[in-house]
Order: structure tokens, then sequence, then C-alpha cells
């Protein structure tokens, strides 16, 4: 079912006592997997790691909302330019975060957005390029839970 | 919704430029309980789209992996004078617009 | 030798002129947003990027929109917030004269809406009470904090101390322990703040949303398993107003970003 750190969470959480507010869920599921999802981006073809920057926060304030930009090195051409660039986690309750659809008019291919994370990961970032090919970069993620426990 | 854009006041055509947005909206999970423990129904934005002039210049397919209150910044070339229109739809079907006007002087 | 004496003395005087002027120095407070990450630092400084700023927009709507049984508005009194409020909220909380009740700026607005709009009270966390609150209080943002400590609010400053000095709850800890004497240290992975008031309504992470500071302090009281008091209680109104006299040195922030 779920690894050392799921339970432990579950343990903390029925401990607090009477409010159980949780922002994801005690018990773990993925409905999707990373692996899944990046097949379904890919069509199985090989995605080469590089070109892809996300630049996030070594240790995350909050898991949710940890600020992130997505850049991709890419001359944004009409003959050579990124066509979308997909946000994965290994650990979120759904692997896929996000996909943002670019083209040559974007001029840049940086996005800035904030995520959620469900705990210490590495988020990974797909880029689909206009020749089809698939480039991808990653980021460590520090996540912790809350030192106080507020229950809103 | 409360939603904010940010553009240049003015930019020259051909100049890149930067398109930011703020949206007030929970991003509900799904997974979060409320005080009776019942859970939470979940209600992300899923489908946004910005089109300058006309023409859909970025598209965001979002999930409850995005924070709430969404933030996005991306960036585009002026051409001519026109609006940016964002348009998104949540889960429950709830549509928010937001558009705003971008000057572009001759380059 | 008397020279040699009267040097010493001089000596020993700068020493303790100087110690005093250290011990000062530490005494000043420090904002929240200095024991924050630099992340967080960005995102407050940035009104665009600052999700407080969405309640400080909604807050601006609400103000200019007609309320109550007479659709007035509260521009229609005070005309245009960032002249007629500016420093206003610096002055919080007080006793309104009129009525001789103890007012935050919560309890203001609602005391506006009840008496001179005809309009109902608003709850606290609601979206309304939030965006006016904020909207309000920003237009002090970078005022120093300037509670008055009339005669008839002493009573209260010395319940509030009380509160602020007295073991609470399971872990029997009172604010001070984390607050005074440990603030700048870290609890797990977070940094222990001084838990001062003049950043409020805030837009907090973990909540993801904005909130009052009743609602930080019953989640403070939460963390040590005391209980709660009601949110505009005395207990909370009187800590409140410890908190403003604590606070002066600081400048208002809102709205600002916390964990």
């Amino acid at each position: 079912m779920t690894g050392k750190h799921i339970a432990r969470r579950s343990l903390l959480k029925w401990l607090s006592g009477l409010f159980c507010l949780s922002a994801f869920p005690l018990r773990a599921q993925p409905a999707d997997t990373l692996s899944a999802r990046v097949d379904e981006l890919t069509g199985g073809q090989t995605v080469t790691t590089g070109r892809v920057v996300v630049d996030t926060p070594r240790l995350a304030d909050n898991g949710h909302s940890v600020p992130m930009r997505l850049s991709v090195d890419s001359p944004m051409t009409a003959q050579d330019h990124v066509r979308s660039i997909t946000l994965l986690s290994p650990r979120n309750p759904r692997a896929l975060m996000a996909r943002f659809y670019l083209g040559a008019s974007a001029g840049r291919a940086e996005i800035v957005t904030r995520v959620r994370l469900n705990g210490t990961q590495t988020v990974l970032a797909i880029a689909e390029m206009s020749d089809g090919t698939f480039w991808s970069g990653t980021a460590e993620v520090e996540v912790t839970e809350s030192a106080c426990l507020d229950a809103g | 919704m409360v939603a904010r854009v940010q553009l240049p006041a003015s930019c020259r055509a051909g100049e890149i430029i930067t398109v930011r947005l703020v949206i007030q909206h929970p991003m509900e999970t799904g997974f979060r309980y409320d005080v009776r423990g019942n859970r939470v129904e979940k209600n992300v934005i899923s489908q946004l789209t910005c089109r300058y002039n006309e023409v859909e210049i970025f598209r965001a397919e979002m999930g409850s992996g995005i924070a709430a209150n969404p933030f996005l910044q991306f960036h585009t070339i002026a051409r001519q004078s026109g609006d940016l229109v964002f348009e998104w739809v949540d889960d429950r079907g709830v549509r928010g617009e937001e558009r705003a006007r971008l000057l572009v002087t001759e380059a | 030798m008397s020279v040699r004496i009267a040097a010493a003395l001089v000596q020993v005087m700068a020493f303790c002129a100087l110690s005093t002027f250290a011990n000062a120095a530490d005494k000043a407070p420090r904002s929240g947003i200095e024991y924050a990450s630099a992340e967080l630092r960005a995102m407050q400084a940035d009104d665009f990027a600052n999700p407080g700023m969405l309640w400080v927009a909604r807050g601006e709507k609400l103000w200019n929109a007609p309320a109550g049984r007479d659709r007035r508005s509260c521009a229609g009194c005070h005309g245009a917030a960032e002249k007629s409020l500016r420093g206003a909220a610096t002055r919080y909380p007080q006793t309104d004269r009129a009525s001789g009740r103890f007012l935050n700026l919560e309890g203001r607005i609602n005391q506006c809406r009840s008496e001179r709009q005809d309009a109902g009270v608003l709850s606290y966390e609601s979206e309304e009470l939030l965006a006016l609150t904020a909207y309000v209080a920003h237009q002090s943002r970078g005022l120093p904090v300037a509670v008055v400590i009339e005669d008839s609010d002493r009573e209260r400053l010395t319940r509030g101390r009380e509160i602020y000095y007295r073991r609470q709850g399971q872990m029997n800890l009172a604010c001070t322990h984390c607050h005074e004497q440990n603030a700048g240290k870290r609890l797990l992975a977070e940094t222990i703040s001084e838990g001062h008031g003049n950043a409020y309504p805030i837009y907090r992470l973990e909540w993801q949303t904005a909130g009052s500071l009743h609602r930080r302090l019953r989640a403070c009281y939460f963390g040590i398993r005391a209980e709660r008091p009601p949110f505009g209680s005395d207990d909370l109104l009187n800590l409140e107003l410890f908190l403003a006299d604590r606070a002066k040195g600081l400048t208002v922030e809102t709205p600002g970003v916390r964990r």
C-alpha cells in the first residue's frame, strides 16, 4: 500500500485528534502513474535529458504552493520551437500536474507558476519540440510537514 | 472570480513581452475533508487559453498539482496593439474571463 | 593618578552605554517577513505575485459597491480610501469613543456596516470581511504601527500580556516560549518568528487562502493543544492589543505572505 512516510504521516494526523483536514488522502493510491503519463505523452518515444530547466527552491516553504520556473533552450522560430511543456510528479496523487502549450509566437519558452507537491520528490518536466522530439529536465524539492499543525 | 492581468505599459513591435495572470480560485484537489469529515469535491481550473488579437498564443491544461489561486507567467512576441483575452473554465463548468489591452508602438 | 581613574571610569561608562544600546537593538522587533525564505519575501514584495492582493482588489470593489438598505457604499462616506483611511489601521485595536466598545479593524468595519449602512454583519473569514479588512489595512502599508493605549485600555493590555505569558494547553506552553525565547530558531524545518500581527490579513500558504489575525492566533492555540477562543472574543482582542503594542517599531505590511 504505502511507504513509511505515508504511515508516519497517517499516525500524526490521527493523533492530532479532532480535526482531520487533510490536503492529501491518508492512504495515497495514485490514480495514475508517472510512467503511464509519460508514455501517454511520448507514445513510447525516447525522452532525452537536457534543454529543459526546472528552477524551484531546494526546500519548499509549504507543499501547498511551490514557485516553479520551467524554461526550455529553444530558438522559438517557426521551424524550431517548443510545442508544449508537461509537468509530472512521481509522488502526487495525480502524476500529471499541468501541460502548457506554447508555439513560435511565444518568443521565449519559459513558464512560471506555483505548484502543489505532496512531499519531497523529484519533479519532471518534458518538452515536446516542433520536430517531434522530447526533452526533459528535473528538480529535487524537499517538502516537509508544517511544524505546528494548524487545523484551519 | 477575481482575476488580474499584468502587461507592460507599452512595448515595441517585435519585443518579447512578459504576460502575467493570477486568478482567485481554490483549485480544490478533491482530497480534502471538511469539518464534518466529508470529502470536498474536486474543482480545478482545467482549461485556460489566452488569445491575442483573436489568435491563441497560450494554452494551459491544469490539474490539482497547480497551487490555489493559480499564477501563470509566460511570454509572447508583441505585434500590433490589441486585446489579450483570457478565458478559462473549471470542473464545475464555471467560466471566467479577463481581458487587457496591449499597447504596441512601431519598432 | 586621578587622570587614570577618570579614564578608567570613562571606559566603564562607555562600555555600559554601548551595552545598553546593544540591548535596545536586541529588543527592536523584527517582522515575520525577516524570518522568511527568499521565495516568500519575493512573493510578498511583488504586488502582482502576492496572492493577498487578490483580496485587496476585491476589497476595493466592495468599498465602492452600494450596500445595505439605503444602497450606501463605504466610499459614499469615506471617499477615496487612499486618502481618508491612510494611517487608520496603524491605530487598531482601539476603543470606539461613541459606543465604548473595543474594536479591531474587523469590528470597526462591521460596526459601520450595521450602524451606518444598515447592512448585515460579516463573519470572520468570510470573503467580504477579509477583502474589506485587507483593503483598509493595505492603505496603511509602510506606516509605523501606532496603537494608542488609552487609560481605559490599560486593563485589556494587562489581560493580553497575561495571556501571552501564560502556559496553556496540553503542551503547557506560553506564546513567549516560542516567539520570544526561541525566535530565530528552528522548529522542524521552519524558523520561528516573533509572532507579530503587523501584516494581517495575510495570505498563508498553509491555508491556501487569506485569513485574519484571529484565525492565526486560534491556529497557535491549536498548535499547543489549547481550547481555541472564539473569533472576535475578548481574549483574542486583548491579545491583539498586546501584540500591537509589542509591534511598535514595525510597519504595516498588509497583505503579508506567510508559510
